[in-house]
Protein backbone atom coordinates (compact mmCIF):
# COMPACT_ATOMS: atom_id res chain seq x y z
CA UNK A 1 0.00 0.00 0.00
CA UNK A 2 1.42 3.34 -1.01
CA UNK A 3 2.02 5.99 1.61
CA UNK A 4 2.43 9.64 0.76
CA UNK A 5 4.02 11.84 3.36
CA UNK A 6 4.42 15.62 3.47
CA UNK A 7 7.36 16.78 5.59
CA UNK A 8 7.61 20.38 6.76
CA UNK A 9 11.21 21.52 6.74
CA UNK A 10 12.75 24.77 7.88
CA UNK A 11 15.82 26.24 6.26
CA UNK A 12 17.82 28.20 8.81
CA UNK A 13 21.15 30.04 9.09
CA UNK A 14 23.83 27.60 10.25
CA UNK A 15 23.50 27.50 14.07
CA UNK A 16 27.27 26.95 14.25
CA UNK A 17 27.79 30.49 12.89
CA UNK A 18 27.31 33.46 15.18
CA UNK A 19 23.69 34.53 14.81
CA UNK A 20 22.90 38.02 13.60
CA UNK A 21 19.77 40.12 13.70
CA UNK A 22 18.33 42.38 11.03
CA UNK A 23 17.34 45.98 11.74
CA UNK A 24 13.77 44.82 12.45
CA UNK A 25 15.15 42.48 15.16
CA UNK A 26 14.36 39.30 13.23
CA UNK A 27 17.01 36.68 12.63
CA UNK A 28 19.14 37.57 9.61
CA UNK A 29 18.04 35.07 6.97
CA UNK A 30 19.56 36.45 3.76
CA UNK A 31 22.60 34.23 4.27
CA UNK A 32 23.14 30.69 3.05
CA UNK A 33 20.50 28.56 4.73
CA UNK A 34 20.78 24.91 5.67
CA UNK A 35 18.28 22.20 6.53
CA UNK A 36 17.43 22.51 10.23
CA UNK A 37 18.87 19.44 11.93
CA UNK A 38 15.59 19.10 13.88
CA UNK A 39 13.83 18.50 10.58
CA UNK A 40 16.28 15.90 9.28
CA UNK A 41 14.62 13.45 11.70
CA UNK A 42 11.22 14.09 10.12
CA UNK A 43 12.64 13.58 6.64
CA UNK A 44 14.30 10.33 7.68
CA UNK A 45 11.17 9.10 9.45
CA UNK A 46 9.06 9.83 6.37
CA UNK A 47 11.51 8.03 4.06
CA UNK A 48 11.48 4.98 6.33
CA UNK A 49 7.67 4.92 6.56
CA UNK A 50 7.32 5.14 2.77
CA UNK A 51 9.90 2.40 2.43
CA UNK A 52 8.03 0.16 4.88
CA UNK A 53 4.74 0.82 3.09
CA UNK A 54 6.37 -0.34 -0.13
CA UNK A 55 5.42 2.69 -2.21
CA UNK A 56 4.50 6.35 -2.24
CA UNK A 57 6.65 9.43 -1.93
CA UNK A 58 7.87 12.16 0.36
CA UNK A 59 7.01 15.77 -0.49
CA UNK A 60 8.76 18.65 1.25
CA UNK A 61 7.03 21.88 2.18
CA UNK A 62 9.04 24.90 3.28
CA UNK A 63 8.81 28.64 3.72
CA UNK A 64 11.92 30.76 3.26
CA UNK A 65 12.97 34.15 1.91
CA UNK A 66 14.63 34.80 -1.47
CA UNK A 67 13.53 31.52 -3.08
CA UNK A 68 16.10 29.71 -0.90
CA UNK A 69 16.34 25.98 -1.68
CA UNK A 70 19.73 24.81 -0.31
CA UNK A 71 18.16 23.13 2.71
CA UNK A 72 15.45 21.59 0.52
CA UNK A 73 18.14 20.17 -1.78
CA UNK A 74 19.70 18.41 1.22
CA UNK A 75 16.38 16.75 2.04
CA UNK A 76 15.82 15.91 -1.64
CA UNK A 77 19.29 14.35 -1.70
CA UNK A 78 18.27 12.21 1.29
CA UNK A 79 15.47 10.82 -0.87
CA UNK A 80 12.44 13.12 -0.87
CA UNK A 81 10.74 13.25 -4.29
CA UNK A 82 9.78 16.89 -4.64
CA UNK A 83 9.36 20.18 -2.82
CA UNK A 84 6.98 23.09 -2.47
CA UNK A 85 8.56 26.36 -1.36
CA UNK A 86 6.65 29.45 -0.32
CA UNK A 87 8.74 32.57 -0.68
CA UNK A 88 7.32 36.06 -0.41
CA UNK A 89 8.67 39.30 1.07
CA UNK A 90 5.35 39.85 2.83
CA UNK A 91 6.05 36.79 5.04
CA UNK A 92 8.91 38.50 6.91
CA UNK A 93 8.00 38.82 10.57
CA UNK A 94 5.60 35.87 10.59
CA UNK A 95 5.16 34.06 13.88
CA UNK A 96 4.22 30.41 14.28
CA UNK A 97 0.53 31.09 13.62
CA UNK A 98 1.12 32.91 10.32
CA UNK A 99 3.65 30.27 9.29
CA UNK A 100 1.09 27.54 10.01
CA UNK A 101 -1.49 29.35 7.85
CA UNK A 102 1.01 29.55 5.01
CA UNK A 103 2.26 25.98 5.28
CA UNK A 104 -1.31 24.64 5.52
CA UNK A 105 -2.14 26.39 2.23
CA UNK A 106 1.06 25.07 0.65
CA UNK A 107 0.25 21.52 1.81
CA UNK A 108 -3.03 21.91 -0.06
CA UNK A 109 -0.89 22.26 -3.22
CA UNK A 110 1.28 19.25 -2.44
CA UNK A 111 -1.12 16.61 -3.76
CA UNK A 112 -2.74 13.68 -1.94
CA UNK A 113 -1.13 12.73 1.35
CA UNK A 114 -1.68 10.37 4.27
CA UNK A 115 0.52 12.02 6.81
CA UNK A 116 2.18 15.36 7.58
CA UNK A 117 5.40 15.15 9.60
CA UNK A 118 7.36 17.97 11.18
CA UNK A 119 10.00 18.41 13.83
CA UNK A 120 8.91 19.30 17.34
CA UNK A 121 10.49 22.72 17.25
CA UNK A 122 12.99 24.54 15.05
CA UNK A 123 16.52 25.13 16.25
CA UNK A 124 16.26 28.90 15.86
CA UNK A 125 12.74 30.02 16.74
CA UNK A 126 11.89 27.00 18.99
CA UNK A 127 8.30 28.01 19.68
CA UNK A 128 7.26 24.35 19.75
CA UNK A 129 3.69 25.12 18.67
CA UNK A 130 3.80 25.08 14.85
CA UNK A 131 2.88 21.42 14.15
CA UNK A 132 -0.15 21.60 16.43
CA UNK A 133 -1.27 24.84 14.76
CA UNK A 134 -0.82 23.21 11.38
CA UNK A 135 -3.08 20.33 12.40
CA UNK A 136 -5.71 22.79 13.62
CA UNK A 137 -5.48 24.75 10.36
CA UNK A 138 -5.82 21.60 8.28
CA UNK A 139 -8.56 20.18 10.51
CA UNK A 140 -6.56 16.99 11.06
CA UNK A 141 -5.88 15.08 14.29
CA UNK A 142 -2.45 15.82 15.71
CA UNK A 143 -0.01 13.66 17.58
CA UNK A 144 2.84 15.72 19.00
CA UNK A 145 6.24 14.78 20.43
CA UNK A 146 6.43 11.36 18.78
CA UNK A 147 9.33 9.10 19.80
CA UNK A 148 8.31 6.36 17.39
CA UNK A 149 5.83 6.20 14.52
CA UNK A 150 4.17 3.29 12.72
CA UNK A 151 1.53 3.44 10.02
CA UNK A 152 -0.87 0.55 9.37
CA UNK A 153 -4.46 0.13 8.19
CA UNK A 154 -5.11 3.84 7.79
CA UNK A 155 -3.92 4.57 11.31
CA UNK A 156 -0.83 6.11 12.82
CA UNK A 157 0.52 4.63 16.05
CA UNK A 158 2.86 6.78 18.06
CA UNK A 159 4.76 6.61 21.32
CA UNK A 160 4.44 10.18 22.58
CA UNK A 161 6.83 11.83 25.03
CA UNK A 162 5.17 13.24 28.16
CA UNK A 163 6.45 15.05 31.26
CA UNK A 164 6.30 11.85 33.26
CA UNK A 165 6.89 9.09 30.72
CA UNK A 166 5.06 8.30 27.51
CA UNK A 167 1.68 7.63 25.97
CA UNK A 168 0.67 5.16 23.26
CA UNK A 169 -1.44 7.23 20.88
CA UNK A 170 -3.37 6.33 17.75
CA UNK A 171 -4.93 8.59 15.12
CA UNK A 172 -6.63 8.03 11.77
CA UNK A 173 -4.88 9.37 8.66
CA UNK A 174 -4.55 11.99 7.39
CA UNK A 175 -3.01 13.50 10.49
CA UNK A 176 -0.09 15.62 11.62
CA UNK A 177 2.74 14.08 13.64
CA UNK A 178 5.66 15.99 15.17
CA UNK A 179 8.77 13.91 15.82
CA UNK A 180 11.40 14.49 18.50
CA UNK A 181 15.08 14.77 17.68
CA UNK A 182 16.88 11.45 17.89
CA UNK A 183 13.80 9.41 16.93
CA UNK A 184 15.71 7.95 13.96
CA UNK A 185 19.25 8.30 12.63
CA UNK A 186 19.10 10.67 9.63
CA UNK A 187 20.98 9.27 6.64
CA UNK A 188 23.75 11.19 4.93
CA UNK A 189 22.91 12.02 1.33
CA UNK A 190 24.86 9.79 -1.06
CA UNK A 191 26.73 11.26 -4.03
CA UNK A 192 24.08 9.76 -6.27
CA UNK A 193 21.39 11.32 -4.12
CA UNK A 194 23.04 14.74 -4.29
CA UNK A 195 23.27 14.54 -8.08
CA UNK A 196 19.66 13.35 -8.39
CA UNK A 197 18.44 16.14 -6.09
CA UNK A 198 19.58 18.79 -8.54
CA UNK A 199 16.90 17.80 -11.03
CA UNK A 200 14.05 17.05 -8.60
CA UNK A 201 11.16 19.50 -8.92
CA UNK A 202 10.70 22.34 -6.43
CA UNK A 203 7.60 24.41 -7.00
CA UNK A 204 8.13 27.97 -5.75
CA UNK A 205 4.95 29.80 -4.80
CA UNK A 206 4.13 33.32 -3.69
CA UNK A 207 1.30 34.27 -1.32
CA UNK A 208 -0.92 35.13 -4.29
CA UNK A 209 -0.67 31.54 -5.53
CA UNK A 210 -2.02 30.37 -2.18
CA UNK A 211 -4.81 32.93 -1.97
CA UNK A 212 -3.32 34.40 1.22
CA UNK A 213 -3.63 38.12 1.83
CA UNK A 214 -0.25 39.62 2.80
CA UNK A 215 -2.03 41.59 5.52
CA UNK A 216 -2.77 38.37 7.42
CA UNK A 217 0.84 37.18 7.65
CA UNK A 218 4.26 38.71 8.26
CA UNK A 219 4.59 41.75 10.49
CA UNK A 220 1.17 42.95 9.39
CA UNK A 221 -0.60 39.86 10.70
CA UNK A 222 1.65 38.71 13.54
CA UNK A 223 -0.29 40.38 16.35
CA UNK A 224 3.01 40.96 18.09
CA UNK A 225 5.81 43.45 17.75
CA UNK A 226 9.44 43.23 18.81
CA UNK A 227 10.25 46.41 20.70
CA UNK A 228 13.86 45.77 21.74
CA UNK A 229 16.64 43.21 21.84
CA UNK A 230 18.98 43.39 24.82
CA UNK A 231 22.14 41.61 25.86
CA UNK A 232 21.45 39.13 28.63
CA UNK A 233 23.37 39.85 31.83
CA UNK A 234 26.69 38.06 31.44
CA UNK A 235 28.00 35.70 34.10
CA UNK A 236 31.15 36.81 35.79
CA UNK A 237 34.18 35.04 34.34
CA UNK A 238 35.18 32.08 36.47
CA UNK A 239 38.46 30.42 37.27
CA UNK A 240 39.53 28.03 34.50
CA UNK A 241 42.47 25.73 35.28
CA UNK A 242 44.29 23.05 33.34
CA UNK A 243 44.16 19.66 35.10
CA UNK A 244 47.62 18.71 36.29
CA UNK A 245 46.41 15.59 38.06
CA UNK A 246 45.28 17.63 41.07
CA UNK A 247 42.35 19.39 39.39
CA UNK A 248 39.91 17.41 41.51
CA UNK A 249 41.30 19.18 44.60
CA UNK A 250 40.05 22.47 43.17
CA UNK A 251 36.57 20.97 42.97
CA UNK A 252 36.77 19.65 46.52
CA UNK A 253 37.87 23.11 47.71
CA UNK A 254 35.02 24.75 45.79
CA UNK A 255 32.45 22.34 47.25
CA UNK A 256 33.82 23.06 50.73
CA UNK A 257 33.66 26.80 50.09
CA UNK A 258 30.03 26.39 49.04
CA UNK A 259 29.43 24.29 52.17
CA UNK A 260 27.90 21.38 50.28
CA UNK A 261 30.40 18.92 51.77
CA UNK B 1 -2.05 49.46 35.08
CA UNK B 2 -3.00 45.93 35.87
CA UNK B 3 -4.94 43.73 33.49
CA UNK B 4 -8.44 42.94 34.59
CA UNK B 5 -8.42 39.17 34.18
CA UNK B 6 -5.51 36.72 33.90
CA UNK B 7 -5.93 32.96 33.49
CA UNK B 8 -3.39 30.29 34.25
CA UNK B 9 -3.48 26.96 32.39
CA UNK B 10 -3.04 24.79 35.48
CA UNK B 11 -1.44 21.35 35.26
CA UNK B 12 -0.93 18.53 37.71
CA UNK B 13 1.84 15.96 38.10
CA UNK B 14 1.56 12.16 38.20
CA UNK B 15 0.32 12.35 41.80
CA UNK B 16 -2.43 14.80 40.92
CA UNK B 17 -0.73 17.74 42.66
CA UNK B 18 -0.56 21.19 41.11
CA UNK B 19 2.84 21.50 39.38
CA UNK B 20 5.48 23.91 40.65
CA UNK B 21 5.33 25.62 37.27
CA UNK B 22 1.59 26.23 37.66
CA UNK B 23 2.24 27.70 41.12
CA UNK B 24 4.91 29.98 39.64
CA UNK B 25 2.47 31.17 36.99
CA UNK B 26 -0.32 31.80 39.49
CA UNK B 27 2.11 33.80 41.62
CA UNK B 28 3.13 35.98 38.66
CA UNK B 29 -0.48 36.30 37.50
CA UNK B 30 -1.30 38.04 40.80
CA UNK B 31 1.18 40.79 39.82
CA UNK B 32 -0.36 41.20 36.41
CA UNK B 33 -4.10 40.99 36.90
CA UNK B 34 -6.84 42.17 39.25
CA UNK B 35 -8.52 38.79 38.94
CA UNK B 36 -6.61 35.52 38.68
CA UNK B 37 -8.36 32.32 37.65
CA UNK B 38 -7.23 28.86 36.65
CA UNK B 39 -8.23 26.79 33.63
CA UNK B 40 -7.82 23.05 34.16
CA UNK B 41 -8.19 20.01 31.95
CA UNK B 42 -9.52 17.73 34.64
CA UNK B 43 -11.77 17.69 37.71
CA UNK B 44 -11.64 21.24 39.06
CA UNK B 45 -12.31 20.09 42.62
CA UNK B 46 -8.93 18.36 42.64
CA UNK B 47 -7.07 21.66 42.47
CA UNK B 48 -9.56 24.12 43.98
CA UNK B 49 -7.61 24.36 47.23
CA UNK B 50 -4.08 24.38 45.87
CA UNK B 51 -4.87 26.84 43.07
CA UNK B 52 -6.73 28.97 45.61
CA UNK B 53 -3.72 28.98 47.92
CA UNK B 54 -1.68 30.54 45.10
CA UNK B 55 -4.25 33.19 44.28
CA UNK B 56 -6.83 31.75 41.91
CA UNK B 57 -10.37 32.70 42.85
CA UNK B 58 -11.98 30.35 40.33
CA UNK B 59 -11.13 27.15 38.50
CA UNK B 60 -12.71 26.65 35.09
CA UNK B 61 -12.47 22.94 34.44
CA UNK B 62 -13.24 20.70 31.48
CA UNK B 63 -13.63 17.59 33.64
CA UNK B 64 -11.42 14.57 32.97
CA UNK B 65 -10.40 14.11 29.32
CA UNK B 66 -10.41 10.36 29.00
CA UNK B 67 -8.98 8.30 26.19
CA UNK B 68 -8.08 11.33 24.08
CA UNK B 69 -4.91 13.29 23.57
CA UNK B 70 -5.92 16.45 25.32
CA UNK B 71 -4.40 19.18 23.11
CA UNK B 72 -7.12 19.41 20.49
CA UNK B 73 -10.26 19.17 22.66
CA UNK B 74 -8.81 21.23 25.51
CA UNK B 75 -7.39 23.88 23.17
CA UNK B 76 -10.82 24.23 21.60
CA UNK B 77 -12.45 24.41 25.05
CA UNK B 78 -9.94 27.05 26.17
CA UNK B 79 -10.59 29.15 23.07
CA UNK B 80 -14.35 28.97 23.61
CA UNK B 81 -14.14 29.79 27.33
CA UNK B 82 -11.49 32.52 27.32
CA UNK B 83 -13.68 35.32 26.01
CA UNK B 84 -13.04 38.46 28.04
CA UNK B 85 -9.80 37.13 29.49
CA UNK B 86 -6.88 39.50 28.88
CA UNK B 87 -3.98 37.10 29.24
CA UNK B 88 -3.67 33.32 29.48
CA UNK B 89 -0.40 31.99 30.92
CA UNK B 90 0.71 28.41 30.43
CA UNK B 91 3.95 26.54 31.01
CA UNK B 92 6.14 25.30 28.18
CA UNK B 93 4.97 21.73 28.86
CA UNK B 94 3.95 19.28 26.15
CA UNK B 95 0.24 19.46 26.80
CA UNK B 96 0.15 23.23 27.27
CA UNK B 97 2.03 23.75 24.01
CA UNK B 98 -0.52 21.53 22.25
CA UNK B 99 -3.54 23.25 23.79
CA UNK B 100 -2.25 26.82 23.31
CA UNK B 101 -1.43 26.13 19.66
CA UNK B 102 -4.97 24.93 19.02
CA UNK B 103 -6.48 27.82 20.98
CA UNK B 104 -4.31 30.24 18.96
CA UNK B 105 -5.76 28.99 15.68
CA UNK B 106 -9.33 29.00 17.01
CA UNK B 107 -9.00 32.51 18.44
CA UNK B 108 -6.77 33.74 15.60
CA UNK B 109 -4.42 35.24 18.18
CA UNK B 110 -0.67 34.66 18.45
CA UNK B 111 1.12 32.57 21.08
CA UNK B 112 4.39 33.88 22.46
CA UNK B 113 6.43 30.89 23.56
CA UNK B 114 9.49 30.39 25.80
CA UNK B 115 8.88 33.53 27.79
CA UNK B 116 11.09 34.11 30.83
CA UNK B 117 9.52 37.39 31.94
CA UNK B 118 6.23 39.22 31.47
CA UNK B 119 5.95 42.91 32.19
CA UNK B 120 3.29 45.55 31.85
CA UNK B 121 4.22 48.72 29.99
CA UNK B 122 1.19 50.94 30.38
CA UNK B 123 -1.58 48.91 28.79
CA UNK B 124 0.82 46.73 26.84
CA UNK B 125 1.99 43.26 27.83
CA UNK B 126 5.69 42.83 27.03
CA UNK B 127 7.34 39.43 27.06
CA UNK B 128 11.01 38.51 27.27
CA UNK B 129 12.26 35.57 25.20
CA UNK B 130 15.91 34.46 25.26
CA UNK B 131 17.55 33.71 21.88
CA UNK B 132 21.03 32.61 20.79
CA UNK B 133 21.34 30.31 23.79
CA UNK B 134 20.27 33.05 26.15
CA UNK B 135 22.85 35.63 25.02
CA UNK B 136 20.18 38.03 23.79
CA UNK B 137 16.77 38.84 25.21
CA UNK B 138 13.99 39.71 22.79
CA UNK B 139 11.23 41.96 24.10
CA UNK B 140 7.96 41.35 22.29
CA UNK B 141 4.70 43.20 22.78
CA UNK B 142 1.26 41.72 22.10
CA UNK B 143 -0.57 43.99 19.63
CA UNK B 144 -3.75 42.07 18.81
CA UNK B 145 -5.58 42.45 22.13
CA UNK B 146 -6.87 39.65 24.35
CA UNK B 147 -6.89 36.84 24.98
CA UNK B 148 -3.11 37.04 24.78
CA UNK B 149 -1.57 33.56 24.88
CA UNK B 150 1.79 33.21 26.54
CA UNK B 151 3.86 30.11 27.32
CA UNK B 152 6.34 30.62 30.15
CA UNK B 153 9.48 28.63 30.91
CA UNK B 154 9.83 26.92 34.28
CA UNK B 155 11.61 28.79 37.10
CA UNK B 156 11.04 32.19 35.54
CA UNK B 157 9.35 33.22 38.78
CA UNK B 158 9.37 31.91 42.32
CA UNK B 159 6.12 30.50 43.59
CA UNK B 160 4.66 32.01 46.75
CA UNK B 161 1.31 31.41 48.37
CA UNK B 162 -1.27 34.17 48.52
CA UNK B 163 -3.06 32.83 51.56
CA UNK B 164 -6.25 32.59 49.51
CA UNK B 165 -8.99 30.09 50.28
CA UNK B 166 -10.30 27.40 47.96
CA UNK B 167 -11.24 28.61 44.50
CA UNK B 168 -14.78 28.25 43.20
CA UNK B 169 -15.18 25.59 40.53
CA UNK B 170 -17.13 25.91 37.32
CA UNK B 171 -17.29 23.65 34.32
CA UNK B 172 -16.50 24.57 30.74
CA UNK B 173 -17.78 22.81 27.65
CA UNK B 174 -15.50 20.71 25.51
CA UNK B 175 -16.53 21.08 21.86
CA UNK B 176 -17.21 17.59 20.56
CA UNK B 177 -16.11 18.21 17.00
CA UNK B 178 -12.36 18.60 17.54
CA UNK B 179 -10.42 16.05 15.48
CA UNK B 180 -8.54 14.10 18.07
CA UNK B 181 -6.13 11.28 18.68
CA UNK B 182 -6.84 8.31 20.93
CA UNK B 183 -4.67 7.55 23.95
CA UNK B 184 -4.41 3.77 24.27
CA UNK B 185 -2.08 3.61 27.25
CA UNK B 186 -0.06 5.86 29.55
CA UNK B 187 3.33 4.90 30.95
CA UNK B 188 4.93 6.64 33.92
CA UNK B 189 8.70 6.41 34.25
CA UNK B 190 9.83 5.74 37.76
CA UNK B 191 11.65 8.58 39.43
CA UNK B 192 13.77 7.98 42.50
CA UNK B 193 15.99 10.08 44.71
CA UNK B 194 16.53 13.82 44.45
CA UNK B 195 14.57 15.39 41.58
CA UNK B 196 16.14 17.67 38.98
CA UNK B 197 13.53 20.40 39.43
CA UNK B 198 14.16 20.84 43.11
CA UNK B 199 17.56 19.41 44.15
CA UNK B 200 20.09 21.96 45.44
CA UNK B 201 22.90 20.10 43.69
CA UNK B 202 22.80 18.67 40.16
CA UNK B 203 25.49 16.52 38.54
CA UNK B 204 25.14 16.13 34.77
CA UNK B 205 27.01 14.18 32.15
CA UNK B 206 27.41 14.49 28.40
CA UNK B 207 28.94 12.87 25.38
CA UNK B 208 32.45 13.39 26.80
CA UNK B 209 31.80 10.49 29.18
CA UNK B 210 32.50 8.26 26.19
CA UNK B 211 30.19 5.36 26.97
CA UNK B 212 26.88 4.76 28.77
CA UNK B 213 28.42 2.74 31.60
CA UNK B 214 30.36 5.82 32.70
CA UNK B 215 27.13 7.62 33.49
CA UNK B 216 26.42 5.07 36.21
CA UNK B 217 30.05 4.80 37.29
CA UNK B 218 30.80 8.53 37.54
CA UNK B 219 27.67 10.66 37.39
CA UNK B 220 25.36 8.49 39.49
CA UNK B 221 28.18 7.75 41.96
CA UNK B 222 29.06 11.43 42.38
CA UNK B 223 25.37 12.31 42.59
CA UNK B 224 24.85 9.74 45.34
CA UNK B 225 27.87 11.02 47.24
CA UNK B 226 26.64 14.63 47.12
CA UNK B 227 22.93 13.87 47.53
CA UNK B 228 22.46 15.43 44.12
CA UNK B 229 20.01 14.88 41.30
CA UNK B 230 21.60 13.61 38.11
CA UNK B 231 21.03 15.11 34.67
CA UNK B 232 22.14 14.68 31.10
CA UNK B 233 22.51 16.45 27.78
CA UNK B 234 20.17 15.88 24.87
CA UNK B 235 22.98 14.15 22.99
CA UNK B 236 23.20 11.24 25.43
CA UNK B 237 19.45 11.08 25.96
CA UNK B 238 18.95 10.84 22.19
CA UNK B 239 21.69 8.20 22.10
CA UNK B 240 19.63 6.18 24.59
CA UNK B 241 22.15 6.23 27.46
CA UNK B 242 19.70 7.66 29.97
CA UNK B 243 15.95 8.27 30.01
CA UNK B 244 14.44 11.52 28.82
CA UNK B 245 13.41 12.58 32.33
CA UNK B 246 17.08 13.35 33.01
CA UNK B 247 17.43 15.77 30.11
CA UNK B 248 18.48 19.29 31.04
CA UNK B 249 18.12 21.96 28.39
CA UNK B 250 15.87 23.75 25.98
CA UNK B 251 13.74 20.68 25.31
CA UNK B 252 14.30 19.17 28.74
CA UNK B 253 14.19 20.51 32.27
CA UNK B 254 15.29 23.93 33.38
CA UNK B 255 17.34 23.71 36.57
CA UNK B 256 18.60 26.42 38.89
CA UNK B 257 20.40 24.58 41.69
CA UNK B 258 22.97 26.08 44.07
CA UNK B 259 25.65 23.93 42.47
CA UNK B 260 25.66 22.47 38.97
CA UNK B 261 28.47 20.11 37.99
CA UNK B 262 28.81 19.58 34.22
CA UNK B 263 31.04 16.64 33.31
CA UNK B 264 32.01 15.94 29.73
CA UNK B 265 29.51 18.52 28.51
CA UNK B 266 30.64 20.92 25.80
CA UNK B 267 27.85 23.40 26.46
CA UNK B 268 25.68 23.44 23.34
CA UNK B 269 23.10 26.22 23.35
CA UNK B 270 20.43 23.56 23.79
CA UNK B 271 22.00 22.60 27.13
CA UNK B 272 23.12 26.04 28.37
CA UNK B 273 19.62 27.50 28.36
CA UNK B 274 18.53 24.80 30.76
CA UNK B 275 21.24 25.34 33.38
CA UNK B 276 22.92 28.73 33.09
CA UNK B 277 20.70 30.11 35.82
CA UNK B 278 22.46 27.84 38.36
CA UNK B 279 24.09 29.77 41.21
CA UNK B 280 27.47 28.03 40.92
CA UNK B 281 28.68 26.07 37.92
CA UNK B 282 31.61 23.66 37.96
CA UNK B 283 32.63 22.28 34.57
CA UNK B 284 35.04 19.53 33.58
CA UNK B 285 35.85 19.18 29.88
CA UNK B 286 38.94 18.34 27.90
CA UNK B 287 38.41 21.06 25.29
CA UNK B 288 39.55 24.47 26.64
CA UNK B 289 37.39 26.15 23.97
CA UNK B 290 34.18 24.41 25.09
CA UNK B 291 31.35 26.95 25.55
CA UNK B 292 30.55 25.46 28.96
CA UNK B 293 33.61 27.28 30.34
CA UNK B 294 32.06 30.63 29.45
CA UNK B 295 29.43 30.08 32.15
CA UNK B 296 31.59 28.17 34.65
CA UNK B 297 32.62 29.60 38.01
CA UNK B 298 35.22 26.85 38.20
CA UNK B 299 36.40 25.08 35.05
CA UNK B 300 38.77 22.14 34.99
CA UNK B 301 40.28 21.58 31.56
CA UNK B 302 40.94 17.89 31.75
CA UNK B 303 39.81 14.34 31.11
CA UNK B 304 36.61 13.42 32.97
CA UNK B 305 37.89 9.84 33.13
CA UNK B 306 40.72 11.04 35.37
CA UNK B 307 39.16 13.95 37.24
CA UNK B 308 35.90 12.26 38.26
CA UNK B 309 37.35 9.05 39.74
CA UNK B 310 39.88 11.15 41.69
CA UNK B 311 37.09 13.45 42.89
CA UNK B 312 34.86 10.55 43.97
CA UNK B 313 37.78 8.92 45.78
CA UNK B 314 38.64 12.17 47.56
CA UNK B 315 35.01 12.62 48.66
CA UNK B 316 34.87 9.01 49.86
CA UNK B 317 38.06 9.55 51.84
CA UNK B 318 36.42 12.51 53.57
CA UNK B 319 33.66 10.17 54.69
Amino acid sequence: MALNVVVCVKQIPDPADPGALDADFTLKRDVKLILDESDSYGVEMALQLVDTAGGGEVTLVSMAPNGEVSGLRTALAMGAAKGVLVSDDALAGSGARETAKTLAAAIGKAGEYDLVISGVESSDGYTGVLPQMLAAQLGHPMVSFAKSVEVADGKVKVSRQTETGSQDVEAPTPCVVSVTAGVVEPRYPSFKGIMAAKSKPVDTLALGDLGIDGGNVGWAGAGQEITAVEDAPARQAGEIVEDDGEGFQKIVAKLEELKVI
Amino acid sequence: MALSKVWVFAETDENGSLTTLSKELLTKARDLGDTVEAFYAGDGNDIAESAGAFGATAVHATGPIEGQLLGAPVGAALAAAAEGVDLVLGGTSYDARDAFAVASVKLDKPVISNTTAIDLDGDAVVTTVPVFGGEKLVKTKFTAGGPMLCLVRPKSYEASESGGGAASVSSVDVPGDAPSATVLATHVEEREGPQLDSAPIVVSGGRGLGDPAKFEEYIEALGKKLGAATGATRAIVDAGWVPYNKQVGQTGKVVKPDVYIAAGISGATQHLVGMKGSKNIIAINKDPEAPIFSVADLGIVGDVHKVLPALIEALNAKG
